[in-house]
């Protein structure tokens, strides 16, 4: 048996693709994409590309795949991480690092207090580590250190939220669980308090999202697993209020004719900001599925499947816009191999996310052209390098994430199965010497 | 299983003391606490699976219940009380089924409220248990994982704490117990820099019935005491963050 930890994805010594990300400020005020190792940020407001300054000592910019992106709640502070073990602060007046923080371990998801003053992120040994953010915005912080606040043990966590009062933090592993912690006044001190798990995924949790509005202030729980369903949660208790069975109501799995699992997985999930909506992206589905949210009945139902026409466009991640009501959606991934381009990234935009009624689920032009979004061909060229592709580049990428994500289930069940053996293995040894 | 007694015989349910935590062998998980199906554990206190009511649950965990003979010393001394012990390896939690089995024969109306199940406890706690459903949980002798950067696959840890204080009801009693000095030394330093444990003082440890059992009742225990071992033990008692 292996004496070394087991390391989930370090196993595979292949260049591992990465999935593109985007996210978007609170405002609207600029978009950010990463791509590989590529952070991108295109201005809004200035209508222009953003060029990143950064000079930590840590290192410039990231060197490897970034994992998670993240705006702050106040729109001030902007977070990347990845599997460079660096997490990145930046400010997003100067778009200067303000920070860089070492990981011991690649970062698997990053998350921002709504006041800004603490920075959370997640390893892939399952540690949530904390540090904190000095209230000076743009000005240099000395390398901080970043202390253990909980851990989930040896497990991989796919997904880190606050709670939109702040009282919480809700981590999410892929051993299907997801732990609500209290967190608390002084956070370096560590996160103790467990209030609640919320369990009842059959797969891993994949991602997590709030849904709340003025009514119900502290908000439900949303979260998106690999066993195809999306759940509903009341977090102090951790009760379960509904489950969507997501992949067999939009018809994936008679499309595909056959079941595959991984194929109808849920990648993403995001809430619009009066938590009558949940927006959807799953494996395999050429567009996205649009819940529909009622938090005083506590349920979740599927309202309508939106296909993105044109090209092959299976969104990696999905994220709103509060204040536009605009979902902005991404597609693509790093590290192909064996073609001309090496990476993708392809951006479309939702218009509407804000609205739930019935008009706007019924209306069919929910997907705005690319002249239609927001910044339009500038930020496109910006985030996306490009504005013209070759419909192949899109398959090979879909392809890639399955796999990508298919491996990640796998890499963990065959390194079980492998310990499994060479337990079974050692004990037949033992009982030959104990009866001899 | 001897002729004699019905017992299932140690000499062929021999397994490594040290088993790795940080593998995931194929074992059923209950996907909650609500889905552990304890008529079959304890089958002439729940009738059927729809009689588990809310009312009687498991109270005592065995970290590590190893050859159950904690277990077993625990039964007669609270007879109303549920109790669990889970263990990693596979042969030895075989055979503290069979030890319980038998033991249920030979003494109809006992032993009825002990059981052991197959886990990887520093993963599952939460699977198998409520908020603040135990009154009590054991660690004794647990591995001591000597090398240094094998410290974090210790059972008692200051992240596993949190775990074990939500498992445990405030009031709740830990009982951790070993051989290893420095790995005495390391429970205590984890337990008392937790927010939610606190030591019970010597009164209280002298009050407590179950404490001489740390020692006594466990064949790990009665190997040190023939061998005049030291033992260090740390007790606490689960309390509200301040």
């Amino acid at each position: 048996m292996e004496d070394a930890p087991m390391e989930y994805g370090e196993s595979n010594k292949e260049i591992e693709v990465a999935p593109a990300l985007i996210a978007v400020h609170p405002n609207q005020e600029s978009v950010a994409v990463a791509v590989g190792s590529d952070l991108r940020v295109f201005d809004l407001q200035g209508d222009c590309a953003v060029s990143l300054v950064d000079d930590s000592s840590g290192g410039s910019l990231h060197k490897d795949s970034i994992r998670a992106i993240r705006y702050g709640a106040n729109g001030k502070l902007f977070v990347s991480a990845g599997d460079d073990k660096l997490v990145k602060i930046w400010s997003t007046e100067s778009w200067r690092c303000i920070s860089t923080v070492c990981s011991e371990k690649r970062v698997s998801a990053v998350a921002i207090t709504n006041d800004g003053l603490y920075v959370c992120f997640a390893d892939k040994f399952g540690v949530v580590w904390v540090v904190d953010v000095d209230g000076s915005d743009g000005q240099a912080i000395v390398n901080k250190k970043a202390a253990p606040m909980l851990s989930h043990y040896c497990s991989i966590i796919t997904s880190l939220e606050f709670s939109p009062e702040g009282q919480f933090i809700v981590s999410a592993d892929r051993d299907f669980k997801i732990r609500v912690t209290a967190f608390p006044n002084k956070p370096l001190d560590g996160a103790h308090e467990i209030q609640s798990y919320c369990l009842g995924h059959t797969e891993f949790v994949s991602c997590l999202a709030f849904a709340c509005n003025v009514e119900y202030p502290q908000g439900f729980l949303v979260s998106g697993s690999g066993d195809s369903t999306v759940r509903l949660w009341e977090i102090s208790s951790g009760t379960l209020l509904d489950t969507c069975e997501v992949g067999g109501k939009a018809g994936l799995l008679e499309s595909n004719g056959r079941e595959e699992e991984c194929c109808s997985a849920i990648t993403d999930l995001c809430t619009n900001s009066d938590g009558t909506l949940v927006a959807v992206a799953v494996q395999s589905l050429q567009g996205i599925i649009l819940l529909s949210c009622n938090l005083s009945a506590r349920t979740l139902s599927l309202a309508k499947v939106v296909s993105i026409g044109g090209e092959t466009f299976i969104p990696t991640r999905l994220v709103a816009s509060r204040s536009t009501g605009l979902l902005w959606m991404i597609t693509g991934v790093s590290n192909l191999r064996g073609y001309e381009y090496t990476s993708l990234a392809r951006v479309r935009v939702i218009f509407g996310f804000n609205k739930s009624n019935h008009d706007f689920i019924q209306n069919e032009r929910l997907v705005l052209e690319d002249d239609k979004v927001p910044g339009g061909s500038n930020l496109l060229e910006k985030l996306q390098g490009s504005v013209s592709f070759d419909e192949k580049v899109f398959v090979a990428a879909a392809e890639a994430v399955k796999t990508a994500m298919g491996n990640f289930i796998t890499v963990c069940d065959t390194m079980a199965e492998r310990r499994v053996r060479n337990a079974d293995r050692g004990r037949i040894r033992d009982h030959n010497a104990d009866c001899s | 299983m001897s002729k004699s007694t019905g017992l299932p015989r140690k000499r062929f349910y021999r397994a490594r003391a040290h088993s790795n935590p940080l593998s995931d062998s194929h074992f059923p998980i209950p996907i909650a606490s609500h889905h552990v199906d304890y008529s079959l554990h304890y089958p002439q206190v729940f009738a059927s699976s729809d009689e588990v009511q809310v009312s009687k649950k498991v109270q005592f965990a065995d970290i590590g219940c190893g050859f159950g003979g904690l277990l077993i010393s625990l039964s007669a001394l609270f007879p109303e009380t549920l109790m669990i012990g889970m263990e990693l390896r596979d042969k030895v939690t075989e055979y503290v089924k069979q030890r319980i089995s038998a033991l249920r024969v030979a003494n109809p109306g006992q032993y009825q409220n002990i059981s052991v199940v197959r886990t990887n406890s520093m993963k599952y706690i939460p699977n198998y248990f409520e908020k603040g459903q135990l009154s009590k949980m054991f660690f004794l002798f647990p591995d001591p994982h000597f090398k240094e950067k094998n410290h974090r696959r210790r059972v008692i840890s200051p992240h596993l704490l949190d775990e074990y204080a939500y498992a445990l009801g405030v009031g709740g009693i830990i009982y951790t117990i070993t051989d290893v000095e420095e790995l005495g030394d390391w429970m205590k330093a984890c337990l008392q820099s937790h927010p939610m444990f606190e030591a019970l003082t010597f009164e209280e440890l002298e009050a407590d019935p179950v404490v001489n059992l740390l020692t006594s009742a466990t064949e790990e225990g009665q190997k040190v005491a023939r061998n005049g071992g030291q033992t260090f033990q740390a007790v606490c008692r689960r309390v509200q963050p301040s």
